[in-house]
């Protein structure tokens, strides 16, 4: 699904990824963690396109295509998703439309027909009230005035509409209450479901309580130097990154 | 709405070019390059004018002479050489068609191209449920086509050419024409005084709905073709009118001038919505070609409790000078300016609007939207002037700035003139940069750089867009997109 070779990357000439490696298959849960500075956030980007984000070295397979190249909106065709650490505000422009427009413009990429309105609704309804948001948010402003939990919610939201082969959340757990850390888990879980691999970025161990990892990867200074089970995660938690790595 | 749908189906059809450059063989009609006295004795022969109207261009014609063309706006464009610019041109035709069937079929193809809503033609063709939209298509200079004359007429609406109300209704025309923009008022309205082609005229009768929204097309297709439209609309006492405009025109590498005049005229209680969307070619991307479009708008809000509401999408023409602006002297009355201006490429836009509250109670709201693309020129110039005797004025002004790129330029100049201490005056304005992060966000959620540009601007423009009727609101969020293609940077 997704192999990460020894991939460099760097940010404003100064190399933040240096040689990762990475391999996720179809439905499963890969869990980075790492401190601050780590290159958690960095590697995500890369994955996902950012244009100031650039790969020096390496390359990043998703489905037995090298995407190192294509633009952002290219990747989510192929069938990735980011979730983001602080998914920004646009101002006048509604939820509802912003998720239509999104979901056409990956089905124009693959050559299907527009999703009717009709229908879209019917969709986007449905993944609504499985995620527990209030119908009323999908017509507000994208993001505008949300509180930090309802963010990422909107974030669960978008991904199960777009549906995605591989997500790759950012921090998808932070500043997040118990609840909608529940809510986040409960998205996460169902997308799995369908067979959605998932690359979960976290900082803490406690989202990990609700969304049973595959593999625990560590990372330090912009390289994976443990991986391991679910319970590498506890061990994560017990003794501190310096002890584990 | 099958007619909305074909509109956006045919602007997505767009390659990055600009869609509308292309023009019709039609043969034209045309008085010799140049002005002078005998240029408007041609036009006004040419249109069988009566005498009265004759002395009234030529006054105006004398006027113009003795006047400079402004250069206060922050625009800059080469001087406009009169003696080579054709001020009358229309299209061939021996008598006036009475049905579209009649049409130059050529002609419609050009409104097929040009992806006008054809929701008119749903309701010609007996399909339910088609909102009516009355069109009277101005190709060129004079109209070829006027549709729903009947069900208007039996409204009490008169809704014709500007050059049919002469003959038909003199006695309206004589009255309001010039009230509100008076001959001298500047130099393009001197010009367009003397030498305007046709335009539109409405009239709606004391306590009217006006059963549909009335539009006009404008094109501008003859080589060197000055294109002097004209407008008129009266709305007497209680009754309401919504009014749209759009315009295109084809590519063409000579600069076309455009000097519009609209006056509208509101008596007691009645109210005037009048949109716009403007998208005349804007000249290729080293700035050659493009049309110089200038326009004086004014509306006389002169009967107590009178509304105007004005609404412009502007997109196009490579040089724009505008200020849609209203006479705020019926107590009680309420003048509104939405607008959405965007440049691109060399692009320059001065426009912005004037509201001169003279009696007491009045109320204007002015809501601007720039937007700066490529090495384009975008500024908002606005007047709110107080008359000593109007007591309790309120005026809210809101100007943003958005800019696309960072070789382009937003200016604002708001003018406030109060000589009543009882008003109420706020202005707020922000400056700011289309955000890296939005632009990613987007991106990263499956829409390519355009898409997310286009989505982001229309955001931006949503409190302006809102005050668009429907049919147009679709078609302008569209062109918002286009206008600011491979912009980015």
């Amino acid at each position: 699904m997704l192999t990460v070779s020894d991939l460099r990357v760097s940010v404003e000439n100064k190399e933040i990824i240096k040689g990762l490696s990475l391999e996720v298959k179809p439905g499963e849960v890969h869990a980075i963690m790492g401190l601050n500075g780590a290159g958690k956030s960095t590697l995500a980007n890369a994955i996902a396109g950012r244009s100031d984000y650039e790969v020096t070295a390496g390359s990043i397979e998703f489905d037995g295509k090298d995407i190192s190249e294509l633009e952002p909106h290219e990747r989510v065709g192929e069938g990735l998703f980011l979730g983001f650490q602080y998914p920004v505000e646009i101002p006048g422009v509604s939820n509802l439309n912003f998720m239509r427009t999104a979901l056409n413009g990956v089905r124009r990429y693959r050559g299907e027909e527009d999703m009717s309105a009709a229908e879209f609704m019917k969709l986007v309804r449905a993944k609504a009230a499985e995620l527990k948001m209030d119908v009323e948010m999908l017509k507000r402003f994208v993001n505008v005035g949300f509180s930090g939990g309802e963010k990422k919610r909107n974030e669960m939201v978008q991904m199960a509409v777009l549906n995605p082969k591989l997500a790759v959340l950012d921090e998808t757990d932070s500043g997040l209450d118990i609840d909608a850390l529940r809510v986040v888990a409960d998205g996460i879980n169902a997308q799995r479901k369908n067979d959605t691999a998932i690359l979960l970025i976290t900082h803490y161990q406690r989202l990990l309580n609700y969304v049973q990892p595959d593999v625990v990867h560590v990372m330090i200074d912009g390289k994976i130097v443990k991986s391991g089970g679910k319970e590498l995660a506890a061990e994560l938690e017990e003794k501190g990154y310096a002890d584990v790595a | 709405m099958a007619g909305t749908q074909e509109t956006q189906q045919q602007v997505e059809e767009i390659t990055g070019e600009y869609k509308y450059g292309f023009s019709t063989d039609v043969e034209m009609d045309m008085a010799p390059k140049g002005l002078s006295e005998d240029i408007v004795r041609f036009i006004s022969a040419k249109k069988n004018e009566p005498e009265w109207l004759l002395d009234w261009r030529l006054k105006a014609y004398r006027a113009w002479l003795k006047m400079d063309e402004p250069d206060w706006a922050k625009v800059n464009y080469p001087k406009i050489n009169y003696d080579d610019v054709y001020f009358y041109a229309a299209p061939k035709s021996q008598d006036k068609p009475k049905s579209l069937d009649e049409v130059d079929p050529e002609l419609l193809r050009v409104y097929e191209k040009l992806g006008i809503p054809l929701a008119e033609q749903e309701v010609l063709a007996g399909v339910e449920g088609a909102r009516k939209i009355a069109v009277d298509a101005v190709f060129d200079s004079v109209s070829v086509a006027t549709t729903f004359r009947e069900e208007l007429k039996k409204a009490g609406v008169i809704f014709m050419s500007i050059s049919e109300a002469v003959h038909e209704y003199p006695e309206l025309v004589q009255k309001y024409m010039g009230t509100v923009v008076p001959q001298r008022d500047n130099y393009f309205a001197a010009l367009n005084c003397a030498v305007f082609s046709d335009g539109t005229f409405v009239y709606i009768p004391k306590g009217v709905r006006c059963p549909m929204e009335l539009s006009t097309y404008f094109r501008i297709n003859a080589e060197n073709t000055g294109q002097f439209e004209r407008t008129l609309i009266i709305a007497e006492e209680g009754s309401y009118v919504s009014y749209l405009e759009g315009c295109t025109a084809p590519m063409r590498d000579e600069n076309q001038l455009h000097a519009a005049v609209v006056e509208l005229v509101a008596l007691d209680d009645a109210e005037i919505k009048y949109s716009t969307v403007q998208n005349w070619y804007p000249g290729d991307k080293d700035g050659k070609g493009g049309i110089y479009n200038f326009v004086t708008k004014r509306a006389l809000c002169k009967g107590k409790n009178s509304k105007v509401s004005w609404t412009q999408v502007e997109t196009g023409s490579a040089v724009t000078w505008k200020y849609p602006s209203c006479v705020l002297a019926g107590e009680g009355s309420v003048g509104e300016f939405y607008s959405v201006a965007v440049t691109n490429n060399l692009q320059q836009a001065d426009t912005g609007t004037k509201m001169i509250h003279m009696a007491p109670n009045t109320r204007s709201t002015i809501i601007s939207k720039g937007i700066s693309a490529g090495r384009s020129q975008n500024c908002y110039r606005g007047l709110v002037k107080v008359l000593s005797g109007a007591e309790n004025v309120r005026n809210y002004t809101q100007c943003d700035s958005l800019l696309v790129s960072s070789t382009s330029a937003a200016h604002t100049v708001p003018y406030i003139e109060v000589k009543n201490p009882t008003a109420q005056i706020e202005h707020e304005a922000t400056t700011s940069k289309i955000s890296e992060d939005q632009l990613f966000y987007c991106q990263a959620r499956g829409l390519d750089e355009e898409e997310a540009v286009a989505m982001i601007v229309n955001g931006f423009c949503k409190e302006v867009m809102q005050h668009l009727p429907m049919e147009f609101a679709v078609e302008a969020q569209k062109l918002l997109g286009i206008s600011l293609e491979g912009s980015v940077g």
